[in-house]
């Protein structure tokens, strides 16, 4: 439509794109009136010119409260209209491709499920719903998409996602947003939009040794988890199956939803939200283990509870 | 020199010559230049490290200069820039200057406490000043932990040292003017007989005294973490790094209106006077400044959507960022209506105000854009955002700061400025302004980030018509310099009213003798009361 657009690749950026217009036109109309007006008043009632000055408006309450109004209105209906949008643009839809994005000074390093790993670079097939699942190894980045219309903060210590619907093939520039040191201007790297076949041949070509969830069971062994949380274990351990999604009953009264972050609390900060009923032995793993390594062990612990249940 | 002889009687400026006259003055006009003085050469400061960036944003590739180079020029202007221009520009100059004089008094209320908060502010600007000469420091002016705490490695300690104590001179300003306004109006002066500049700058002194100490607080937590390793900010040490977020832009985001204020106040007092009009819903302007201020703590969260706060967090603060443009909405209307059915000239200073008013417009519109969330999320740390609060920073408060030069500076330095030169130099400046930041906006929605120095090349058209705004900018910004320093010695006297305006600072001779009246100022019934010529007055 317009040039200067970056292109619409997400399912989300016509809309978004949408609604910029909406206030572009909002705004042009509330400015012309108020050049036109400006220039109007500035040529009528310029000193010296014959136009009359009887009958100025004296009272003005009435005026003001219907300005005052009119601005209030539009505004609220721009709220909701913004407030729509971003609903559907926060919440992920179920059932997403989760792939996981560590920014640290100044690369993005990207980890598929199934193990492939890629710098400065993230393949994803089109028309699939995707969800990133980011975490920072050092400072604040942000993971910015033009074509998507899309950013978010990728900040150390926690994780942020950001899920996306690519509409059209092609190759869309990464860039980082947030000040992140001296080289943050060449934190960029590239999306590539592929179609659902080049996709499955673009994973099956690429080197992999273990996937993602593999190589977080490998750590879970050589860590040692397994000996406390393990089947059969002596000591008592919060059992780590079907865990991720329960809602957890902490030691100091209150409750948790075991999301990400709480696996990743659970790892680095045992003490943090320790579960009610265990004795605090678990010890911290903070300094051990980098982002990804921390990332692939939640993907372990999640993919527990896809497994069968014994049965008692 | 025979018109020097024929000066009436001695006024602040000839009172006393000597050098300790002027640093141990405890006048509120000669404090107020001290500051003028002190500001003047933090605006150049800030405005080179500007200037070298638009000169490096020529190219795509970035050359001549290193990153590391770059990031300490963006820090220093926005460091610069924020605390020692934009913050007490209008208030510690002409607010010392005639807060005083607009209510009949013959000074603020600690005239002391006035002289300390300068050296205040020197001695902060000093820090400053130190850390740039030595090295500079690369964190942005926003300090965002943990880089700015962990990662960096410029001269943090002694800017953020800077920024703290020239703080206590924002809060020590705050408190006089409020126990000024407070205390010495004249007899028979009700706070509705005041100019809404003095509104204005009430609403900012309550920002300023109750911002200000959390934004010392912020630094202080920085200096810890960074000094000592405390865990506040970095999550590698235990802390948070969305607390100093939170922390910096509950400061940072009321220290906008403490910017702007003053400038709508020097537009309302403008506006008027050259449409020889009464001021339109006068009492609504000056409750709208008290609305900016109270909502304006309420918003901080606009400049976090990205940043990981909630989606229902985010959604408020999408809506009480809309419910602080309304009253913004309010100012730009009623002066607008004054216009009408007035009698209006173009003398420089209604130049300035009319720019004003259009360039504070664009910036409140586009302020609209990023109140709404998904429109956020696309633009925040791009250009648009950088186009967005220079149009309410420089097109609003820098144009206002300029048509107050004009305005007040007869009754300051007691010359008429050279009204074609003046002319020639703001609509220079309106031209120059929008040359330079209206490409920011397309940039910004084409995706460049902000803090880039080097770009993928097809945002080069753009940033090169950037680039040569700013060249007509500084040009424009230079200007004045030499016409109003040529009229200090060769301008014609300037009588004591020369626009024939009805504050009662006009009451005063032009300069103002050290106590300010000759005679006890005569207050009005009702501010603004101009006559228009042809109009039916009752």
């Amino acid at each position: 439509m317009f040039d200067f657009l970056p292109p619409q690749a997400a399912s989300l950026s016509p809309e978004i794109d949408f609604l910029f217009f909406g206030l572009l036109i909002i705004s042009a109309l509330v400015l012309g009136l108020l050049f036109t007006l400006l220039l109007l008043y500035c040529i009528k009632y310029r000193r010296g010119s014959g136009a009359s000055r009887t009958g100025q408006e004296e009272k003005s309450w009435r005026i003001e409260i219907g300005w005052t109004a009119a601005t209030l209105i539009a505004f609220v209906a721009l709220f909701f209209w913004g407030a729509d949008l971003y609903a559907r643009l926060y919440e992920a839809p179920p059932d997403t491709l989760d792939i996981f994005v560590v920014g640290k000074q100044w690369i993005w390093k990207v980890q598929h499920p199934d193990g492939q790993a890629e710098i400065d670079a993230l393949h994803v097939p089109v028309d699939r719903d995707i969800r990133l699942i980011m975490a920072s190894q050092d400072v604040i980045h942000s993971f910015y998409v033009p074509a998507f219309r899309l950013k978010r903060d990728v900040v150390p210590g926690r994780y942020e996602s950001l899920w996306f619907h690519p509409i059209r093939t092609g190759s869309f520039q990464l860039e980082c947003s947030e000040f992140c040191g001296t080289d943050h201007a060449r934190m960029t790297g590239e999306i590539v939009v592929m179609s659902q076949a080049d996709y499955a041949n673009w994973l099956a070509t690429q080197a992999h040794g273990d996937s993602f969830a593999g190589a977080g069971e490998k750590l879970f062994r050589s860590l040692g988890c397994g000996g406390c949380h393990g089947p059969g274990s002596t000591v008592h351990a919060p059992d780590l199956a079907g865990l991720y999604g329960k809602t957890v009953a902490l030691a100091d009264g209150g409750f948790a939803h075991a999301d990400d972050d709480f696996l990743r609390d659970a790892i680095l900060l045992p003490q943090k939200r320790a579960p009610a009923g265990y004795a605090p032995v678990m010890p911290s793993f903070a300094g051990q283990l980098d982002e990804s390594q921390i990332l692939a062990l939640i993907v372990y612990i999640k993919s527990l509870d896809e497994k069968p249940r014994k049965t008692p | 020199m025979t018109s020097a002889r024929r000066a009436p009687c001695k006024n602040y400026l000839t009172e006393n010559f000597t050098l300790r006259s002027w640093f141990f003055t405890t006048d509120h006009k000669r404090i107020a230049l001290l500051y003028f003085a002190s500001i003047t050469m933090f605006f150049f400061i800030g405005g080179g490290a500007a200037a070298a960036m638009r000169y490096i944003l020529l190219h795509p590739d970035g050359a001549p200069v290193s990153a590391e180079i770059y990031n300490r020029l963006f820090t220093t202007h926005g460091i610069v820039m924020v605390w020692f221009f934009l913050v007490p520009a209008i208030p510690t100059t002409f607010g010392n200057f005639l807060l005083p004089m607009m209510i009949g008094a013959r000074d603020v209320a600690f005239p002391k406490l006035n002289l300390l908060s300068w050296y205040l502010f020197i001695l902060g600007g000093s820090f400053v000043l130190y850390a740039l000469f030595v090295g500079g420091l690369d964190t942005g002016w926003t300090f965002y932990a943990p880089y700015s705490t962990m990662y960096s490695s410029g001269h943090l300690i002694a800017a953020v040292t800077g920024i703290f104590i020239a703080g206590f001179s924002s809060i020590l300003t705050g408190l006089n003017f409020i126990i000024t306004l407070h205390r010495l109006r004249a007899p028979g002066m009700g706070w509705y007989s005041l100019p809404i500049f003095c509104w204005s700058l009430y609403s900012t002194s309550v920002i300023l005294i109750v911002a200000t100490p959390v934004l010392a607080m912020t630094l202080l937590l920085l200096a810890t973490e960074h000094l000592i390793h405390v865990g506040i900010f970095d999550p590698a040490l235990g802390g948070d790094p969305l607390l100093f977020q939170h922390l910096f832009w509950f400061y940072s985001h009321p220290a906008v209106y403490i910017m702007i204020l003053p400038g709508m106040g020097v537009v309302s007092e403008i506006i008027p006077c050259f449409s020889r009009k009464e001021l339109f819903g006068y009492k609504f302007l000056c409750w709208a400044s008290v609305s900016i201020a109270v909502i304006g703590f309420l918003v901080w969260g606009h400049h976090m959507f990205v940043a990981g706060i909630s989606m229902y967090a985010g959604l408020m603060f999408s809506f009480l960022s809309f419910a602080v443009a309304v009253p913004s909405a309010i100012k730009v209307f009623n002066w607008t209506a004054t216009l009408h059915k007035g009698s209006i000239s173009f003398e420089a200073p209604m130049l300035y105000a009319l720019g004003f008013i259009g360039l504070f417009t664009i910036g409140g519109l586009t302020g609209l854009f990023l109140a709404t969330l998904p429109v956020d999320v696309h633009v925040t740390q791009t250009y648009f955002i950088v186009a967005h609060f220079h149009y309410i920073m420089v097109g609003g408060m820098v144009t206002a700061f300029f048509g107050a030069l004009h305005f007040w500076w007869p009754k300051i330095t007691g010359r008429m400025y050279p009204e074609i030169w003046a002319r020639f130099a703001a609509v220079l400046m309106f031209c120059g302004f929008n040359l330079t930041f209206f490409p920011q906006f397309i940039l910004g929605y084409e995706g460049m980030p902000r803090r880039y120095h080097v770009y993928a090349e097809q945002y080069q058209v753009l940033n090169v018509f950037s680039s040569g705004g700013a060249g007509v900018l500084a040009v424009a910004y230079l200007l004045p310099l030499f016409y109003l320093g040529w009229s200090l010695i060769w301008s014609r006297r300037a009588s004591a009213n020369p626009w024939q305006a009805t504050g009662i600072e006009w009451q005063a001779p032009s300069p103002p003798p050290k106590d300010n009246f000759t005679h006890p100022p005569k207050v009005p019934a009702k501010p603004y009361a101009y006559v228009t010529p042809g109009a039916d007055h009752d």
